[in-house]
């Protein structure tokens, strides 16, 4: 019972496989769908909205609705890159309030591992910014790293502090099986591996890693008839920020509004939230993020992340339970399925036994797509235990 | 001392930027304003980004500005610094910083830009110390 809500996440599935040698995406789609419907106690041909990005095969959701053998009446294949699946859900949630469908199937998957692949796209000259950005070597690291690099000037932030959020993620990993980095590491462990784009050093950057993930929306109705498992969504919001007409500003990202408007929604504040699952393809990512969405004031983040205080049973606020893509999983290197998942695990008390939150009734995933020094779309969920 | 990233990928300019990269070739920074509202954008478009007036105008920067922020990419065959530049006319550049000594670069630093030829006719506008 407890607070109304659009609708409820019933099924949640990540692929185990991180080195996908002998699957296609098409067939890791399947499977990952197949998983969910089977955690929520639905069958195919229940579903009737699918919902994918980029990484599915073929154009928008049409290959994988005809691969899956689904008959849908709402497809969306919004792409915002790792941030998709999170504005996947927010749209879901309205499409099954508005009654357009009332299971909606979000599927993730991808091998770039095996393919050797974890570059940006290719880009032609119908891409307006791409002229003024790819000759000068920009690579995924080091537009990251120029962000880090003026967060560090403005607000004195150090390698040691950001390390902390690989140390976090570490210690969580060594819990979980599937995990590609099960070892836990230290700050200097961190800041002694080697440096790849200044101040980023190699343990500060995420997993390349095949598989991926599902979860399965379905409306309050129904989620009644599936029991206890149902989680909440209570809020969304998603935003894009750019380079602003040249007025470029790497302090911050869009989740300052991401996060407003799904926290306005939820009807509910930081305080409120017992952990947190936050896109970290590099720990700086983290690091602003806790700050847009008002965990801690801005240019207070590399303070808030230190000494634990993001280690399940150690700091304040839980974040990456499962080892998140620093070290669990990054499939198709698209990092916001898997923060979705775990937050629906910790709601549900399913967690790893040393890392599940006690009591967790509130959990935020968030998720970073496209870039964070040049055009990032961000979203914010929080979603809420059964009874919550 | 550091030389400088010797693979330049060509530009792809969509044909509203195409006098930017006619101005390099020429040793000229060129940028964008528009006569309607006066705001000065990048990267340059044919539709200001402010008001959406498309009377828009290019006109030639000074070259010269100051580091907003940077990055030595490390693990590339040569290292080499990609940067966003804060022009004096008010807007920031990705760019490169070239002919400078890597571990003595700081935010804040001035610079100034160089023209930096490369395959296909492009010229690359790339800064280094003023
Ligand atoms: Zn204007």
């Amino acid at each position: 019972m407890g607070r109304a809500c659009k609708a409820y996440i019933a099924g949640a599935f990540e692929h185990p496989t991180r080195h996908a040698v002998d699957q296609s995406v098409a067939q890791l789609h399947a499977e990952v769908a197949r998983g969910a419907l089977a955690d929520a106690g639905l069958s195919k041909d229940d579903v009737d909205g699918y919902f994918c990005a980029g990484d599915a095969p073929g154009l928008g959701g049409l290959s994988m609705v005809e691969y899956m053998g689904l008959d849908v009446r709402y497809v969306d294949s919004t792409d915002t890159g790792g941030s998709a699946y999170v504005v996947h859900l927010g749209h879901a949630a309205e499409a099954i309030a508005a009654g357009k469908c009332s299971v909606a199937l979000i599927t993730l998957a991808g091998r770039p591992r095996a393919a050797a692949k974890a570059t940006l796209p290719d880009y032609d000259n119908d891409t307006p910014d791409t002229a003024f950005e790819t000759p000068f070597n920009q690579m995924i690291v080091n537009n990251y790293a120029m962000a880090a690099m003026r967060h560090r000037h403005e607000f004195a932030t150090t390698a040691e502090q950001l390390a902390w959020i690989k140390v976090a993620a570490s210690h969580h990993a060594q819990h979980n099986e599937h995990a590609m980095l099960r070892k836990v590491v230290t700050v200097e462990d961190v800041v002694n591996s080697p440096m790849i784009s200044d101040p980023l050093h190699r343990l500060d950057c995420c997993v390349v890693s095949d598989g991926g993930g599902a979860i399965v929306m379905v409306s309050p109705e129904i989620a009644k008839s599936l029991g206890d498992r149902c989680v909440k969504v209570m809020g969304q919001g998603e935003a894009v920020k750019t380079t602003n007409r040249g007025q470029v500003d790497l302090t911050f990202t869009a989740g300052v509004k991401s996060g407003a408007i799904a926290f306005e929604e939820a009807g509910l504040t930081p305080a409120d939230i017992d952990m947190v699952t936050i896109y970290d393809s590099f720990t700086i990512t983290v690091l602003i993020t806790l700050e847009d969405l008002g965990f801690c004031e801005k240019g207070q983040g590399g303070r808030f992340v230190s000494d634990g205080n993001l280690i399940s049973g150690v700091g304040k606020l839980p974040f990456n339970t499962d080892g998140g893509g620093l070290c669990n999983n990054h499939p198709s290197n698209r990092g916001s399925m898997t923060k979705i998942i775990e937050a629906v695990r910790q709601l549900r008390g399913e967690a790893h036994p040393r890392v599940q939150v006690p009591d967790c009734t509130f959990a935020l995933a968030h998720g970073s797509g496209g870039l964070i020094s040049t055009r990032l779309c961000s979203a914010t969920a929080i979603l809420g235990r059964n009874d919550a | 001392m550091s030389a400088s990233y010797p693979d330049y990928p060509i530009p792809a300019p969509a044909l509203d930027a195409q006098p930017f990269w006619d101005g390099t070739a020429l040793g000229k920074l060129l940028l964008k304003r528009c006569t309607d509202c006066g705001e000065t954008h990048y990267y340059p478009r044919a539709i200001c980004p402010y008001c959406f007036s498309s009377a828009t105008e290019w006109y030639e920067a000074t070259g010269r500005g100051t580091i907003y922020s940077f990055s030595v990419m490390r693990r590339a065959p040569v290292p080499y610094v990609i940067a966003y530049v804060r022009l004096e006319e008010g807007v920031t550049m990705m760019t490169n910083i070239i002919d400078c000594d890597f571990d003595t670069l700081a935010i804040d630093d001035a610079v100034k830009v160089v023209f930096h030829p490369i395959k296909g006719g492009f010229s690359l506008p790339l800064f280094t110390p003023a």
